[in-house]
């Protein structure tokens, strides 16, 4: 198979490249520049007169960027690569006069050429307006929030809503774990997928809704079930994990890893009318076996598929998630860490109780001795 | 009397209502008085040692009553129980 790295190498045996000196000489009479990095990537800045058009849209939008295909065209992205792929593609669609930047906008950047900030990315102002009013976040807090980093373990159905509302509350990067594809009995709560999309990966439909959302939030998608031996791998440099798992096994690794990792999590899961939240501060607050030390045998925990759960709880429930978390990444209230909130759809209830951290925890009593890192039964037995 | 809160998938367990009065001063004889009632609830909270189920929390007053005194939590006349599994749905 010819992999990435020959795909490149051959495409730059075909294609013109040119320097970022060359380009810059030619300031008096600039070629049509375009970007086909993604958006988020764009909003770090932009070389002057750069059109935007990632390279999945690259075909669509050339012939609004330069009818002609005698115009002279050149593409860049971050260090030359996918331009140069890019390149190639024009050259199929007839564009004669076509470079690729060498170096990338990153080459540009350090011979310091001027940078620009791309059209769009000036809509933070406005797209934030509601953001910018509260005293709690405010341009600061909005600022942190591009920064942070948070990771939504379980595209489905308290992942949709939590990771919509950090999208479009501008979370920097937001990291989607999920294994599964879109299945028809999902779409009744998962909105994040839709009909059109049944059969897919789950995180790629996640990716497409987040970007058309919000393309200045950059999406981590990771398409693998969490087990002992990655978790800490996928976790690891993200500020804040939603828990939106379906099984009890999952939510004790991932509690095992946040308390390895120091990562706050907030564990949200619902069945039928009910929903539950609380957030774990690790080794400040109690961690989820504090407060169940063990599962539920399994007539009593069942799935939502085996129970049943009105679509709107778990919208409930992933929202207060994305609460949480906001509340988490900006330091900001006063968290559900040390309670846990117990939601009830059919009675129309909303209880906060208070828990503590147990000294006799199994995975939390002792900071210095974090729980080894194992996969669970459905018991949450550990698996040899 | 005092009340104990039932959540839906612990239902069946006592005729599928959502509350259950019961006699008692301490939580460990509200859980055993309603226990009298409905047997399948008692060997749904209880392990045989007379001790509370471990998958189960147990609030009282918004409160978690293994940081109270357990079973020996006392119990005001007319005080609300709730009685929790944890819950795993999420994704799927
Ligand atoms: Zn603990």
């Amino acid at each position: 198979m010819n992999d990435y790295h020959d795909l490149v190498r051959r495409a730059k045996e075909q294609i013109t490249e040119v320097t970022a000196a060359e380009l810059a000489a030619r300031r008096n009479a600039p070629p049509v520049l375009v970007d086909v990095r993604e958006a988020y990537e764009a909003a770090t800045g932009i070389i002057p007169g750069a059109h935007l058009a990632p390279r999945g849209v690259l075909e669509k939008a050339m012939p609004q960027i330069a009818p002609d295909t005698s115009t002279e065209v050149v593409l860049y992205c971050t260090v030359g690569n996918r331009s140069a792929l890019a390149a190639l593609v024009l050259a199929q669609m007839g564009y004669t006069a076509v470079a690729s930047l060498a170096g990338g906008i990153a080459h540009w950047r350090v011979n310091g050429y001027p940078i620009e900030m791309p059209a769009g990315a000036g809509d933070t102002d406005a797209r934030y307006a509601r953001h910018l009013a509260l005293p709690e976040i405010g341009r600061a807090g909005q600022q942190r929030l591009g920064e942070s980093r948070v990771l939504v373990v379980g595209a489905g159905g308290l992942g949709s809503p939590a990771a919509l509302y950090l999208a479009a509350a501008g979370v920097g990067t937001l990291g989607i774990v999920d294994y599964d594809v879109i299945d028809v009995s999902n779409l009744q709560r998962q909105v994040l997928h839709d009909t059109a999309r049944i059969g897919s990966l789950k995180v790629d439909s996640a990716a497409a809704t987040l970007s058309a959302l919000n393309p200045w939030v950059a999406v981590e998608t990771h398409a693998i079930r969490l087990e002992a031996s990655n978790v800490a791998e996928i976790a690891s440099g993200y500020d804040v994990v939603v828990d939106g798992t379906d099984s009890f096994p999952a939510r004790y690794l991932l509690n095992d890893a946040a308390l390895n990792l120091r990562i706050p999590v907030v564990h949200g899961s619902v069945v039928r009318f009910e929903g539950q939240l609380m957030v774990v501060d690790p080794y400040r607050g109690p961690c989820y076996r504090c407060v169940f030390p063990v599962p539920p045998p399994p007539e009593l925990s069942p799935s939502c598929a085996e129970a049943g759960v009105l679509g709107a709880i778990p919208g409930v429930i992933g929202s207060l998630q994305a609460v949480e978390a906001v509340k988490l990444l900006l330091g900001i209230g006063e968290t559900l860490a040390g309670r846990l909130l117990v939601f009830d759809g059919l009675a129309g209830q909303i209880d906060v109780f208070s828990t503590a951290r147990d000294p006799g925890c199994e995975a939390c009593a002792d900071p210095d001795r974090p729980p080894v890192l194992v996969d669970y039964d459905e018991a949450c037995r550990p698996v040899r | 009397m005092p009340t104990i809160r039932i959540p839906t998938l612990l239902r069946p367990a006592v005729g599928g209502v959502a509350r259950v009065e019961a006699e008692g001063a301490t939580i460990g004889e509200v859980l055993a008085g309603a226990a009298a009632l409905h047997p399948e609830f008692g060997d749904l909270v209880f392990e045989s040692d007379g001790s509370l189920k471990r998958f189960l929390a147990v609030f009282l007053g918004g409160r978690d009553v293994r940081h109270l005194r357990g079973l020996d939590t006392p119990v005001p006349p007319g005080a609300e129980i709730i009685i929790l599994p944890a819950a795993a749905g999420g994704a799927r």
